[in-house]
């Protein structure tokens, strides 16, 4: 899979484009959490900042302390593939379309930024045209045209520069043959790809119908770069700023301030209020360091935005005060293991259910750090913030959800095995989460007599040379595989893509779908990409899920929830949905 | 104990060794090298205390499942109930009760106490069976290179080199990646086990080797084996008859120091996950376990002192074996 995870993932051979997942990507308050009335007097709750905004005040100045325990992949827009970064990158860039600063599920609404409004298409779909704001300009007074909006996306698709990026634009612009982006192919006519009629109007020519194209135009790639400034693979160390705040100061590895942006009008920006004077940020910080210093008062932000580490979590959770100023949104990725219809016996879908009813939620959940750390158990794959979920569960592992062994034995009978059986469990080595969850799973099946084997393999090779190796897994017996994936936005394509489609499973290896193989699953994948109307749309998203659910090839774990601490000093603190973490453009300083 | 070799037996002054007069002039015979060691390391109370340290965690080993039915449980055994599902700690921050005598570890809730005492059981096992292998290769090549000498010498004096020179660390890595389910008749963690202590045993044996070709070197030259070799005794008889009782000593002392850098090799090698497969409890496994969760320090403390405690004792006991067999090694 091609998700980005903070832990650091390799990126694998399939490359195609509106799967990849990992970034951005949606989350939505669980059932439970949104229950609670919407809190609009900011006052200090669990959760608070799910579903109201904190401390809301419109008082400018100060200055705002994020921290990195990392780096970014790159400050470039072009070049940055994390969610947190996609949420940070509206400070000094503008794309053609972004998500709203707003709480909850408003945040998962695209809202035009660069562009006047939404993308108007046409010709089936294949044709997307965007009409520019006038008076949008650069940090230096330049103006901002749609020249540079092209010119940003077309050197977004030279991967060797940009080697972090998505493929996205790559694979579904209608771009010349051979085409390598502006640095090698000079002077090549991109205008089948990208037209640039006048100053404000940009129109994208697409090899095929993309009903859901607005979700690429808010990619940071739209963010306009200008030609006379671009440096390239350095452009990174001064991007020349679009939004309200430019770069003061970049030490690369060290950290960066942004201060405001002279040339920024907020007459032509509704989105942004652009409260606080500017933003230091410090990268490569412990990352125990910075949730001691969060809960310190000493720092604002933890900008990952994957929630605290172990060591912090009894001190937030186990005092009350400390605890009413966290939030626990849930992300968009599911954990989940594969269970592979080709390794006999778990060919027979008796057996895969079996698997399903003996498992052990809870543990499930612990190894993956618990309620708040980890996340909510999953009953199907869809997460909850995705337009299209619906909570069904069809194997339900009993009251406490510990498992069903009296149903797990009777798959067993209906399978042929009444004794159980053996086979394999692959997780990657790297990620101790996996690990645990296969412990739990091996203890959990062994309740019905199922035995499984723990076989740990390198994360980097996981899909291309084992688990997701058809060859590999048969031979060796790897009937159940840990998984997990993540949509970049809040889309049943983005999340099903790549984990579903029997199609982008080769002999070669390298996909994350490891076990689904339904023809049926296909056919509804492609009706979806050709449905536009929406609503029909997430119907399908809700088929596909009920039918892989049915076929029992996978055994959904959890979806991730994270715990974040509220900045002591900060005002306006909302989680968004899209990002599944606070919003970097609405906060404010006390 | 500083005193040469041969003065207890040779030159006995009754008023300066009153515990051997005491059992009068009678008692005054001659005493084998065997003997005299075992007097020496008897009046070593720190080698002593080593040693039987080392007698109780080879009992721990063996007993094992005897111990864990009377103060623990099955070892792979979960306890999810007992542990805090929102921050993964055992409830009551360690868990430890007459029921779980070390706590239970985060997570899953597994008793600490029996992980312990069956990782005593894989720790020891790889890191006896890795020191015979190496013992074993060690002496024969080291005793063969030292008594023929000449192109022989030199022949596995180089391998000795190329072996030294040998990133065994990475080298069991990629070897733990590439094996089989099984091979070679075994299967599962015997298999791995087998291959931990061919890859311990088996790139460790030059240290001890060169420590043998020297010795034999010196050896060759001494008068009782010119004596025997001109009675007209051959090259296996010289070896096996002449030579290598008076290797036994350094031969001795190295595998009990061999035997601690072995424990910490498995370890280190657990801690990689190299080693066998989970949920088999291992010290360097559990400590590998233990690092993400250092706010909860006793998940850690009791694998490490295991380690720490094994890894001292042997040494504390080789130092002293060093010192009884041959004081003038110090």
């Amino acid at each position: 899979m091609k998700r980005r995870t903070t832990t650091g993932a390799a990126a694998l051979g399939a490359v195609l484009a509106l799967a990849l997942s990992a970034c951005g990507g949606g989350s939505g308050s669980t059932p439970k959490d949104s229950a609670q009335p919407a809190d609009q007097g900011g006052k200090a709750e669990f959760n608070a900042a799910l579903t109201g905004i904190v401390n809301p005040s419109d008082k400018k100045g100060g200055v705002l302390k994020f921290a990195n325990e990392g780096d970014w992949d790159s400050l470039d827009p072009g070049d940055t593939y994390y969610g947190y970064s996609w949420n940070f990158v509206r400070l000094y860039g503008r794309s053609l379309l972004m998500f709203k600063s707003a709480v909850g599920k408003e945040g998962n609404e695209l809202a035009p930024d660069l562009a006047e409004g939404m993308g108007q298409p046409s010709d089936d779909a294949k044709t997307w045209t965007y009409k520019l704001k006038q008076g949008v300009k650069f940090e230096d007074g330049t103006p901002i045209t749609s020249k540079d909006v092209k010119y940003a996306v077309l050197r977004s698709l030279d991967k060797e520069v940009f080697p972090d990026g998505y493929t996205y634009f790559n694979d579904f612009l209608d771009l010349p043959k051979g085409y390598k982006g502006p640095y090698k192919s000079k002077g090549v006519n991109t205008d089948q790809a990208i037209e640039t009629p006048d100053d404000q109007t940009i129109v994208f020519h697409l090899k095929q119908s993309l009903s859901n194209f607005d979700y690429f135009a808010q990619l940071p790639a739209t963010i306009p770069v200008p030609e006379a400034k671009d440096t390239g693979a350095k452009y990174r160390e001064h991007v020349i700023a679009s939004g309200p705040y430019m770069f003061q100061k970049n030490e690369i590895g060290k950290g960066f301030t942004l201060a405001r942006n002279p040339n920024w009008d907020p007459a032509t920006d509704p989105n942004r209020r652009a409260l606080p004077d500017g933003y230091e940020v410090t990268t490569n910080v412990n990352a125990d360091d910075i949730d001691n210093r969060i809960l310190s008062g000493d720092l604002d932000v933890a900008v990952l935005g994957t929630g605290i580490k172990q060591a912090a979590l009894g001190r937030v959770l186990g005092d009350p005060t400390v605890k009413a100023n966290s939030d626990n949104p849930t992300s968009t990725r599911l954990w989940y293991t594969s269970i592979n219809g080709n390794v006999p016996p778990l060919d027979n879908i008796d057996c895969r259910k079996a698997v399903q009813y003996a498992a052990n939620k809870v543990d499930y959940q612990t190894a993956f750090g618990g309620e708040f750390a980890g996340g909510q158990i999953a009953t199907s794959m869809l997460p909850p913030a995705i337009p299209g979920h619906e909570d069904f569960n069809l194997y339900p592992p009993g009251a406490d959800n510990k498992g069903d062994l009296e149903k797990a034995k009777e798959s067993l009978k209906a399978c042929g095995q009444p004794d159980g059986f053996e086979t394999n469990i692959a997780y990657r080595v790297e990620r101790p989460n996996e690990k645990a969850a296969a412990e739990a799973l091996q203890q959990a099946l062994g309740r019905v007599g199922i035995k499984v084997t723990l076989k740990g393999f390198p994360q980097a090779d996981y899909f291309a040379l084992y688990a997701g190796k058809p060859g590999f897994a048969k031979d060796n017996k790897i009937g159940l595989a840990q998984n997990g994936w993540q949509s970049d936005w809040p889309d049943g394509f983005g999340f099903f893509g790549q984990i579903v489609d029997s199609r982008v499973i080769r002999d070669t290896g390298g996909s994350s779908n490891v076990s689904v193989r339904d023809p049926e699953v296909d056919k509804l994948l492609d009706q979806a990409m050709a449905e536009t109307d929406e609503a029909k749309r997430n119907a399908i998203w809700t088929a596909i899920d009920k039918k892989v659910m049915e076929d029992a090839y996978v055994l959904p774990g959890i979806w991730t929830k994270t715990l974040i601490v509220r900045s002591k000093n900060a005002t306006n603190v909302f989680v968004n949905d899209a990002y599944g973490m606070y919003d970097y453009l609405g906060l404010g300083v006390k | 104990m500083t005193a040469p070799l041969d003065v207890p037996d040779a030159s006995v002054d009754p008023a300066s060794a009153p515990a051997i007069a005491g059992a009068g002039v009678a008692a005054i015979q001659g005493r084998s090298l065997g003997q005299i060691a075992w007097m020496r390391l008897k009046r070593d109370k720190i080698a002593i205390a080593g040693a039987l340290v080392v007698i109780f965690l080879i009992l721990v080993a063996v007993f094992a499942p005897l111990l864990v039915k009377a103060f623990g449980q099955d070892p792979t055994q979960f306890n999810s109930d007992l542990i805090d599902a929102s921050t993964m700690a055992p409830k009551g921050g360690t868990g430890i009760s007459a029921d779980h005598l070390f706590g239970l570890e985060p997570v899953n809730g597994r008793d600490i106490f029996s992980r312990v005492v069956y990782g005593a059981r894989i720790s020891l096992l790889i890191a006896f069976l890795a020191t015979l292998l190496s013992v074993a290769i060690g002496t024969l090549l080291g005793v063969t290179a030292g008594y023929f000498g000449g192109l022989v010498d030199s022949i596995i004096s180089k391998a000795m080199d190329v072996f030294l020179a040998f990133p065994l660390l990475v080298f069991a890595m990629a070897l733990a990646g590439i094996i089989p389910d099984s091979a070679f008749g075994l299967s599962g963690d015997t298999l791995r086990v087998a291959m931990l202590v061919f890859v311990i045993g088996f790139f460790n044996w030059p240290y001890i080797g060169r420590i043998v070709r020297g010795q034999t070197l010196s050896l060759r030259e001494r008068e009782f084996v010119d004596a025997a070799r001109s009675l007209g005794a051959r090259g296996p008889y010289v070896i096996f008859r002449e030579m290598l009782p008076n290797l036994v000593a350094p031969i001795l002392i190295y595998s009990t120091l061999l035997i601690p850098s072995n424990v910490l090799f498995e370890a280190a090698l657990s801690f990689l996950g190299v080693g066998v497969r989970p949920p088999t409890p291992t010290w360097g496994g559990m400590l590998s376990d233990a690092v993400r969760f250092y706010t909860i320090p006793h998940f850690m403390f009791f694998p490490g002192m295991a380690i720490f405690i094994t890894v001292l004792a042997f040494n504390l006991f080789g130092d002293g074996l060093r010192d009884a067999l041959d004081p003038k090694a110090r």
